[in-house]
């Protein structure tokens, strides 16, 4: 089973780490009284909001230099919905975190990447669009949440059930085909 | 000979009359109180909506002209909801025990070109501290402008305390600017 390269492999598992995390800490952070940790999470959720972003560029990049390697044989209806599901996955990993700069600008606080790069304000400051923007932001993430899991499922149907390597294409390491 | 003196000195004994050139009204409408200062980097500016001013100012004798200040802090706008909530606490501004902020002019001295230095005594949250700035006076229309832009340190009047000391969440700097407009009083 041919794999997927290196540098898509890092990054389809760095990115996967980065939405766990700042998904948690979004999560946690929304909850805390108003106080300096709040804001230094607050600041770190954004810079790895906009580290995503980035690295899904790069990945959609590189994915459209270099397809990806042909999965296993399967029913047609599961590779439409394979294809469904990771167009859909890439279009949320972008508009999440677009959908945070975007709140955060309507908010009135400027996004900065790594408390060095400021990016620029998209929208005037405005509570009712800032507010708009958070349930956006919320309604999104839950969108990514379904998504990941169905695309977790079916790693582990093809993993567990069907046996057929499909996983082995991105597992990291160099014997990656476990089956 | 003595009565030459005794001219002279009753002209310094005596309160100065207003002049009839006196700029004493404050039009609050057309003033502006606003702040700005970074918080984790990134820059944040606000305004005060809320304040009253006593003004004596005559174009022909700026150097004695007097100014009082009084800004209610509970005015204080970022633009961000939790800021605006969390400033009035005790940490911060302590609004309950400190309503107002006080400005009181001591004394002018003239840079040239319409430029002075107003210095006076600044009180904040209980805290009085000798305050100076800079303002630039412009005339026009009957209405005298007076425009200026200082740095106030927070840390000194405690503004910030306890977890919000640490200036690199909220910087110790905080760039005031500020734009009073006044009239003459109509006679």
């Amino acid at each position: 089973m041919t794999r997927y390269s290196g540098l898509a492999i890092g990054l389809h598992w760095l990115v996967a780490l980065l939405i766990f995390g700042t998904f948690g800490l979004g999560l946690y952070m929304t909850e805390l009284p108003f106080s300096p940790d709040k804001l230094r999470l607050y600041s770190w959720h954004k810079t790895i909001g906009v580290s995503v972003f980035l690295l899904v560029l790069i990945r959609l990049g590189w994915r459209l230099w270099r397809r990806p390697p042909p999965p296993p044989p399967m029913a047609r209806w599961q590779r439409v919905a394979s294809h469904a599901v990771h167009h859909l996955l890439y279009g949320l990993m972008l508009a999440v975190p677009l959908s945070g700069w975007l709140m955060s600008s309507a908010k009135g606080f400027q996004t900065m990447w790594f408390g060095i790069v400021p990016l620029p304000d998209l929208l005037p400051a405005s509570e009712s669009v800032g507010d708009a923007l958070a349930r956006t932001h919320w309604f999104l993430n839950l969108a990514l949440c379904g998504l990941v899991a169905l695309h977790l499922l079916a790693a582990l149907k093809h993993q567990f059930i069907d046996r057929d390597g499909l996983l082995g294409r991105m597992w990291p390491g160099r014997h990656g085909d476990t089956t | 000979m003595n009565t030459r003196i005794f001219f002279i000195a009753a002209l310094l004994a005596a309160p100065l009359p207003a002049s009839a050139e006196a700029y004493t009204a404050v039009d609050v409408e057309q003033s502006r109180i606003a702040f700005g200062f970074r918080q984790m980097g990134v820059s944040m500016q606000g305004r005060f909506g809320s304040f009253r001013a006593e003004l004596d100012f005559d174009p022909a004798r700026p150097e004695s002209a007097s100014a009082t200040l009084e800004i209610e802090l509970e005015s204080f706008d970022a633009g961000v909801r939790d800021l605006n909530r969390e400033v009035h606490g005790s940490q911060w501004f302590d609004t309950a025990n400190h309503p107002v902020a006080r400005f009181v002019s001591s004394s002018v001295t003239p840079l040239g070109e319409s430029r002075y230095e107003l210095a006076g005594d600044l009180t904040l949250k209980g805290t009085t501290r000798p305050l100076r700035t800079p303002v630039t006076v412009s005339i026009a229309d009957g209405q005298v402008l007076f425009e200026g832009e200082f740095v106030l340190e927070r840390l000194d009047y405690d503004i910030g305390t306890g977890a919000w000391r640490d200036t690199r969440v909220v910087a110790n700097e905080v760039q005031v600017r500020f734009s009073l407009a006044a009239l003459q009083v109509p006679e």
